[in-house]
């Protein structure tokens, strides 16, 4: 029973990771973005790429660090791939979404279901459809609770290190919303865009501060799915609807919303597992969702449109 | 003679096979019309009412089989007008719960239907037959026609029957008072409000008769195929609708009738470019290449050309 708890925490920690991105470019560009979930997977392929050609240029077969099941060269292909991913959005928005703007917020959402549709057989065509995985390390699960009480908990170091290296992200993301002046100007331009250009700020610059942020958070929740699961193309597809359900759970904007919206609804996946059965996980995401629009549209943190 | 009569026959056969499907599509385009195009509903799961019509039709209408629940035996056009209801239904349901939000709730929403129901397809064994679908699913007119080329020609004549009136329905309803006041509430919904039009109403109105449409779509494909199984509903087809009514003109029914014709020719002109000139073995992965192709379509078209080759018609009705 208990360890639903865990594991849900788990699949939750890559579910707040990517919805804050999707709720932020949601708040701020004021549409929902459908390819969100594929920069998601596109940052967990670009981490296999940059670990290879580490392995192929280095030669130094890092032996994984203690207890994981990968060492410091996965931590810097995650880096890379998190720049590339950003690198890759703003193109994205310079070539396609940036030119339909004007044009309402439906057109972007048409464009980015194209954009997702596109990027995901893209990603196909390159990387082919068997899964794959970052390492062949296995793990053993360190015991946190005795199978005696209730059923037992257990985490492997990996999840440990998913956990911890989630709640650093959104701790350091929240200071820098809360505290630098960029972090000020996309708050005020996802409250009120037209004071906040009456007041001196940039939209532009806070649209690309947007995006690379959003990005960057997409490629390292892709990471971690892609260690704690395995990669698969499909990997976007599969997440984008509890990103959506976690984005209006928590309440669009709001970065602490999207963190524990995230949270319910990979324990609501990892309960319906158990409950269940596997085969109907992606239906427990549906469910969260159907829920909060029939009793609470606006989210549990959302301001009242 | 004998030689030059059995390439006609090919082309017939092939010619009608790609009529046939291009036509199915096309209904279910006109739906996704009346939803988007008159009534500025974005729909992101019309693959999921599409597939709701297909097995409606397919479980009612196919013999007694052991494994699987259903079987009932029903003729073809009862399992038709199931499949409308039963996409329709869905259409309502849906409706109720994101018409009353923000339009990017609707599109969540039909989003996450689509998902839900490729899992009940797939996992529902008893049901749906699962990965392994549904099987022998009757033809209508075989007794009569047989199973060759005139079987398909026949069944062309039916579709594109049914095209017809489909279209001649929507025309009408377009152009009638109702039709206007969708179009009020499309571009101005407080304005259409203060006169007395409740747009909550109307919306799921328009939403439900697309589902419908789209249930039929589904159904008449169905039995074109004789077989359908989860992967046929993917959010592959969802895409391709939506280029079609984009590329042919969205708020325009003839728009609507060319966009599917045009881009069903551009998909299978496509494969069969891939087909020819990629080795067998890399063939999985260029068909992948032929959705990126779609997608830049989708994409070029959005930037260069946003109003379709035909683009929307400014006056549906004529002053008297």
């Amino acid at each position: 029973m208990l360890q639903i708890l865990t594991d849900g925490l788990v699949i939750g920690s890559v579910v707040s990771l990517g919805a804050i991105g999707l709720s932020l470019t949601f708040s701020i560009l004021r549409f929902s973005n459908f390819g969100h979930g594929e920069l998601l997977a596109w940052g967990a392929y670009f981490a296999l790429t940059a670990l290879a050609m580490f392995a192929a240029v280095g030669g130094v077969a890092a032996a994984p660090i203690a207890p994981f099941s990968f060492g410091w060269p996965l931590l810097a292909a995650m880096v890379c791939a998190a720049l590339l991913t950003a690198l890759g959005v703003l193109a994205l928005d310079w070539l396609l979404f940036k030119r339909l703007r004007r044009q309402g917020a439906i057109t972007l959402v048409i464009a980015s279901f194209g954009a997702a549709l596109a990027l995901r057989n893209l990603l196909l065509f390159v990387y082919g459809g068997i899964p794959q995985y970052y390492s062949q390390e296995l793990q053993i699960a360190i015991p946190l609770l005795p199978r005696s009480v209730w059923g037992g908990m257990r985490i492997t170091p990996d999840q440990l290190f998913v956990l911890g290296l989630t709640a650093v992200t959104v701790i350091g993301l929240h200071l820098f919303l809360k505290l630098s002046t960029l972090g000020r100007a996309m708050r005020a331009t996802s409250l009120n865009p037209q004071l906040a250009r009456v007041a001196g700020i940039d939209p532009e610059r806070v649209l690309r501060a947007t995006w690379i942020i959003g990005g960057m958070l997409a490629a390292v929740a892709g990471v971690f799915a892609g260690l704690t699961v395995q990669l698969r193309p499909t990997l976007g597809l599969d997440l984008l609807l509890p990103l959506f359900a976690a984005v209006i759970l928590g309440g669009i904007g709001s970065v602490w919303g999207a963190v524990l919206g995230g949270l319910i609804v990979g324990l609501a996946e990892s309960a319906a597992v158990s409950v269940v059965g596997a085969e109907y996980r992606a239906a427990a995401a549906f469910a969260v969702l159907i829920a909060i629009l029939l009793i609470r549209p606006n989210g549990l943190f959302g301001e009242k449109a | 003679m004998v030689d030059l009569m059995s390439h006609l026959g090919g082309w017939l056969s092939y010619g009608s096979f790609f009529l046939v499907f291009a036509s199915s599509f096309a209904i279910i385009v006109l739906g996704l019309n009346l939803q988007w195009g008159y009534t500025g509903l974005f729909n992101v799961g019309v693959a999921g009412f599409v597939a709701v019509g297909a097995y409606t039709s397919a479980i009612l209408t196919t013999p007694e089989t052991a494994d699987r629940i259903g079987g009932f035996g029903w003729p073809v056009a009862a399992g038709w007008l199931a499949a409308m209801a039963a996409a329709g239904l869905a259409g309502l349901l849906v409706g109720a719960v994101a018409l009353r939000l923000r339009d990017d709730y609707l599109a969540i929403t039909t989003f996450g239907v689509a998902v839900t129901i490729q899992l009940v397809a797939t996992n529902a064994q008893r049901l749906t037959g699962g990965p392994f679908g549904v099987q022998f699913i009757p033809k209508p007119l075989q007794g009569w026609l047989g199973t060759g080329t005139p079987w398909t020609l026949g069944y062309l004549v039916l579709t594109l029957a049914l095209l017809a009136l489909v279209y001649v329905a929507l025309e009408r309803l377009v152009r009638s008072p109702w039709g206007r006041v969708l179009r009020a509430i499309r571009e101005d919904e407080a304005a259409a409000a203060s006169l007395g039009k409740r747009a909550f109403f109307f919306r799921l109105q328009s939403f439900v008769i697309g589902s419908a449409l789209m249930g039929l779509g589904g159904a008449v494909y169905a039995h074109f195929v004789g077989y359908i199984a989860p992967e046929d509903f993917l959010p592959i087809l969802t895409f391709q609708l939506w280029a079609m009514l984009i590329v042919g003109g969205s708020g325009n029914n003839r728009g609507a009738l060319l966009g599917a014709f045009v881009v069903w020719g551009f998909w299978t002109a496509a494969g069969g470019l891939l087909r020819g000139f990629v080795p067998q073995a890399e063939q999985a992965r260029a068909a992948a290449l032929q959705v990126v192709l779609i997608g830049v379509l989708i994409a070029v078209m959005l930037v260069m050309r946003p109003r379709g080759l035909l683009g929307e018609e400014v006056s549906v009705s004529r002053m008297r």
